[in-house]
């Protein structure tokens, strides 16, 4: 493939692909639209890793830029010698970096592990993969957007494809999820839009002197928003009385703390952050299998993703106001998570509060604005992603057997089940944070990213990993030994098409947690480039 | 530059520029004598399609003149006003009148489309006539510089539509819904006719652009009359608009009313009054009484109004399970996202409330006639309004599903549809002129209503159907869901020459404004 091709954007639309494919594809023909289907996500699996293989060569060619729609705006208030042309731009812009491209191979990859554990999925299976292929697409284009408005169409294309996900192939109260989890995560994004809009209108504005009179360009561009942002001189940072009593464009320290909050529980629902998850335990509890590695391993991710870029990248002094409420939110969320699953008695419930449990030690990661708890809660993310794609890919294998996850009446699979439990043993080991599993690296740079910074915070997240190994280690045990609660007849271990995923996923937890430096090396580009973003504003 | 071309009189040479309300009314007498003249025994689809070949006449000769009186974007010729400045040909009204009776014509084939086989419907051809006189009102009303003749273009709307809604008087429903109609019309225009005269009583002019000049210092001597003018014509046009608070008539008129007379209810005499509503503020309050506390106040009254009407209107909508009523409520909420533009006023490097306003009518327009065609065609099939006969559409017609759930979308703001777009705009508008308040306010609405709109899809794709075959679309429906669709998915992904053509030629000084 020639360096000129437009990579990203291949990447991005390749779901659609299979989506086209899909519709030509007659109903009947069930086991044709399995084969499509995952097939289909295994395009962008190849352009990923591509990518990857650019990324770490150091070519270029990873950042995309046209606009696509110019939105004229009214001038008549405007003297006209000084502007000779005032518009609102719209950009197709793409980019990845040291922080979005984990988060991209991570999408890929539980993409198509979903797709493989979606063999249980009987009804509407076209239906099915086509709304599966459109989140992934919609999900691959909120890592790779870098224009504001791009992104919210990304991030309300999630949310419409997850909720016909959720609400047609879920368990018995599918609809009501589905519908929780919409209104939810919509107060998320629109809190997030009149963030956005904020910053639109203040700090995204840009003259370009020209000929016939400067041109006014508002702009969504992150990296137009982010050079505003940090530049003094900039119309968003001058008080109004420099600029002659008149400043439209002046974004206040208040302003911007707004902004910041904005955000911080926009993404935190997503997120979710203590106590904006209750939507997200019953995604967990009442959606397929599939979907909900894709929502615990993907999915969430965009919260912190978001917090992260447009948070704490653009507002960098906010966060570092905020660093401490973060902290204590992020302690929290942790604790009350993982007390929470300790006494949890469905197993899907225990992986979904450790889910809040984890994404709170994420927080932390992120208030410690260092290098290193970046870093780590980076890498957390990724291992996070992993792991719950793994455990969830085992519960929908095991309730397919057993038709229950209650852990009151499951018990002693392991003899019955050797592979699967003995899988689920290993994944459990690694969400404990086991050192030699990816899990572990995450969290012990988070720590000492903590220790640095805080350390009673830090004492704090320790005593949460303690109860987090408590309530694995209950959980996998109850599942695995101890005796047979039911007759559940005779079970067949994982076959083929299930045993795959697992062990492909198993492999990369593994390999992250022994050789993690295959990570850090693009992540330190990531954590390195928002620190410096940081020094610019303040620290400096 | 009062002085340069107006007179009192009217010039036969000036007729050409009447050409379309002309054109409308000749439809509209001619087509009243053949309906007498016609036998029963001949179906009045003939005269439907007439009027409807009226409407696309008067769309051309609009659309002409819009050509003729805006060659280039560079050149554009000031306003035609006629009858002492009390009538205007200018591109505001022109972009207006072009939503308008391309929603006309839309109305028309929907009525074309059920009408035929509505047995609750005796007179079907006074239905499709009257929708002429009731379009005409519209284009009097937005084209007006003076409140005489804007009341007078508000009235033949009116009073048409009184008639049209009191049409299927055999069915209690109707009865109730066409008394309740005149009743609420006619208090609503008495109220704005009282604000009317306070105007006039404290400026002693009704011409719009002189209020306007009077306003600074009528409001000094006088404050609380110009209070109790503005607020009166403001109330009395938000109860027409059905804004909340002043939207109770609605839901029991939407659904006692015919699916077409409705949808006309819900479009266009809402794009009339808004377009009217804009008018008279910003002439007469809003840009000349700019800094004064009169203007101030009237902006802030607008807001209100508008954050009502979002909140009230989407709260009220959450409950509803019939869909004309549903429609009626989500109208209200639609009214006060409209008013949004309107309520921020002009200032600093905000001045683009008019592109934002048309566009989003544009937006609206087709979302809400696409939704009432689906709606009709699916309460056909299923024997009754509520949300239910919307049941497993999914298994039974896939493609009305389809084009459903795009307006859907559009309606509850979410991409990629007109509907995102056109409240994008707004609130950037919006955002730009810091008023975040109501940013705040209209993302909770859209927000909330993501319930109602997908309580719709969730009936669509999720439930199972109750068995029946695919439903029924007749021709002129189906075109018209195809249209709105079509438009509804142009609009949101190249929203740029709409915009850019709306930005060119509609300006607040040279369009708006009377001077």
């Amino acid at each position: 493939m020639p360096d000129s091709w437009p990579l990203l954007s291949l990447l991005l639309l390749s779901p659609g692909l299979g989506i086209l494919v899909l519709l030509f594809v007659p109903s009947r023909h069930q086991r044709l639209l399995r084969i499509v289907g995952v097939s289909a996500t295994l395009l962008p699996l190849l352009l990923a890793g591509w990518l990857y293989a650019l990324f770490e060569s150091g070519s270029g060619g990873l950042t995309e830029l046209a606009v696509w729609a110019e939105l004229p705006l009214n001038r008549e208030t405007i003297n006209p010698q000084f502007a000779a042309s005032y518009v609102l731009q719209l950009h197709y812009h793409l980019a990845v970096d040291g922080l979005s491209l984990p988060l991209v191979l991570l999408t890929v990859l539980v993409s198509t592990m979903a797709a493989l554990a979606a063999v249980h999925v009987v009804k509407r299976r076209k239906a099915f993969y086509i709304w599966f292929l459109v989140l992934e697409l919609a999900m691959l284009g909120v890592f790779l957007a870098r224009d504001l408005v791009l992104f919210f169409l990304f991030f309300e294309l999630t949310l419409i494809a997850a909720f016909f996900l959720i609400g047609i192939w879920g368990y018995q109260r599918r609809e009501k999820t589905a519908v929780q989890f919409l209104i939810y995560n919509g107060i998320g994004s629109a809190l997030m839009l009149l963030a956005f809009l904020i910053l639109i209108s203040t700090a995204g504005i840009r003259v370009e002197p020209g000929d016939l009179g400067a041109a006014l360009i508002y702009s969504g561009s992150y990296d137009q928003l982010l050079a505003n942002l940090a530049d003094p001189q900039g119309f968003a940072n001058q008080l109004p009385q420099e600029m002659g009593g008149y400043n439209p464009f002046y974004l206040s320290d208040g302003l911007a703390g707004a902004v910041f909050v904005l955000l911080l529980v926009g993404f935190g629902i997503k997120l979710p952050i203590f106590p904006l998850h209750t939507w997200m335990v019953r995604v967990h509890a009442e959606a397929h299998p599939s979907v909900v590695m894709l929502h615990a391993g993907v999915l969430l991710k965009m919260g912190a993703y978001g917090l992260l870029r447009f948070g704490i990248g653009l507002l960098p002094a906010q966060a570092e106001a905020w660093g401490p409420a973060l902290a204590v939110l992020g302690a929290i969320s942790m604790l009350y998570g993982a007390v929470l699953a300790l006494v949890q008695r469905d197993l899907k419930r225990v992986l979904a509060y450790s889910s809040v449990s984890h994404m709170g030690l994420v927080l932390l990661g992120f208030a410690t604005l260092r290098d290193i708890g970046l870093q780590g809660a980076v890498f957390l993310l990724i291992s996070h992603g992993l792991i719950a794609a793994l455990l969830f890919l085992l519960v929908g294998s095991l309730y397919e057997r057993t038709h229950t996850t209650e852990l009151d009446r499951l018990g002693g699979l392991a003899r019955e089940l050797p592979f699967m439990c003995g899988i689920l043993l290993v994944a459990g080991l690694a969400l404990l944070g086991l050192p030699g599993l990816s899990g572990f690296v995450g969290e012990f740079l988070v720590l000492l990213g903590l220790f640095e910074t805080m350390p009673w915070i830090a004492a704090v997240a320790g005593l949460g990993l303690v109860i987090t190994a408590a309530y694995v280690l209950r959980a996998v045990l109850a599942v695995a030994y101890g005796e047979p609660r039911e007759p559940y007849g005779a079970l067949r271990d994982a076959r083929l098409v299930e045993a795959a995923p697992m062990v492909v996923l198993l492999s990369f937890i593994v390999l992250l947690g022994i050789y993690p430096s295959l990570l850090t090396g693009s992540l330190q580009d990531g954590a390195v480039q928002l620190l410096r973003q940081l020094a610019a504003v303040g620290r400096g | 530059m009062a002085e340069q071309d107006v007179t009192g009189r009217l010039w036969a040479s000036d007729l050409g520029f009447l050409v379309p309300e002309l054109t409308l009314l000749a439809a509209a007498v001619l087509l009243a004598l053949l309906d007498l003249a016609l036998p029963q025994r001949y179906s009045r689809q003939i005269i439907g399609w007439l009027a409807l070949g009226g409407i696309l006449a008067a769309l051309g000769s609009v659309i002409w003149w819009l050509l003729e009186l805006n060659p280039s974007a560079a050149a554009a010729r000031p306003p035609v006003r006629l009858l002492g400045d009390s009538y205007r040909i200018d591109d505001y009204a022109s972009v207006m009148k072009l939503i308008l009776l391309g929603s006309g014509a839309m109305v028309l084939l929907l009525g074309l489309g059920s009408v035929r086989s509505d047995p609750q419907l005796p007179d079907k051809g006074e239905f499709y006539t009257l929708l002429l006189p009731a379009l005409l009102g519209a284009m009097v009303t937005v084209s007006s510089g003076d409140l005489i003749t804007l009341y007078v273009g508000l009235e033949l709307l009116a009073l048409t539509t009184y008639v049209l809604v009191g049409m299927r008087k055999q069915v209690s429903l109707g009865a109730e819904a066409g008394i309740k109609y005149v009743v609420i019309g006619g208090i609503s225009s008495a109220v704005t006719l009282f604000g009317m005269s306070y105007l006039y009583g404290i400026t002693g002019t009704t011409h719009l652009g002189q209020i306007g000049m009077q306003m600074a210092e009528a409001a000094a001597r006088y404050e609380a009359f110009a209070y109790i003018g503005l607020l009166f014509v403001l109330g009395g046009l938000a109860v027409k608009l059905a804004a909340a608070p002043f939207h109770a008539w609605a839901p029991d008129v939407y659904q006692g009313a015919a699916t077409p007379v409705t949808a006309l209810l819900a479009v266009i005499a809402k794009a009339a009054v808004l377009a009217a509503l804009g008018r008279i503020f910003y002439n007469a309050v809003v840009i000349p009484a700019g800094g004064l506390p009169v203007g101030e106040d009237m902006l802030l009254a607008l807001q209100i109004l508008a954050a009502a009407a979002m909140l009230i209107g989407t709260l009220a909508a959450l409950q509803q399970r019939n869909m004309k009523r549903l429609l009626a409520l989500s109208g209200v909420a639609h009214a006060g996202y409209l008013l949004v533009p309107l309520s921020v006023g002009v200032a600093g490097f905000q001045s683009n409330n008019l592109s934002e306003l048309i566009y989003y009518l544009l937006a609206y327009a087709l979302m809400t006639l696409g939704a009432f065609g689906v709606t009709s065609a699916v309460a056909e099939a299923a024997g009754h309004e509520e949300m239910s006969g919307f049941a497993g559409m999914y298994y039974r017609s896939p493609a009305l599903a389809l084009a459903m759930t795009v307006l859907l979308l559009s309606l509850a703001g979410l991409p990629i549809s007109g509907g995102f777009f056109g409240k994008l705009f707004i609130l950037f508008g919006a955002a730009q002129h810091h008023a975040y308040w109501l940013v705040a306010v209209m993302l909770g609405a859209t927000v909330a209503a993501y319930f109602i709109y997908f309580s719709i899809l969730r009936q669509m794709f999720l439930r199972q159907s109750d068995g029946g075959g695919p439903i029924r679309l007749p021709v002129p429906t189906a075109v018209v869901i195809w249209i709105c669709v079509a438009g509804t998915l142009a609009l949101g992904l190249v929203p740029g020459p709409v915009l850019e053509w709306i930005g060119s030629i509609v300006t607040l000084q040279g369009d708006l404004l009377l001077h």
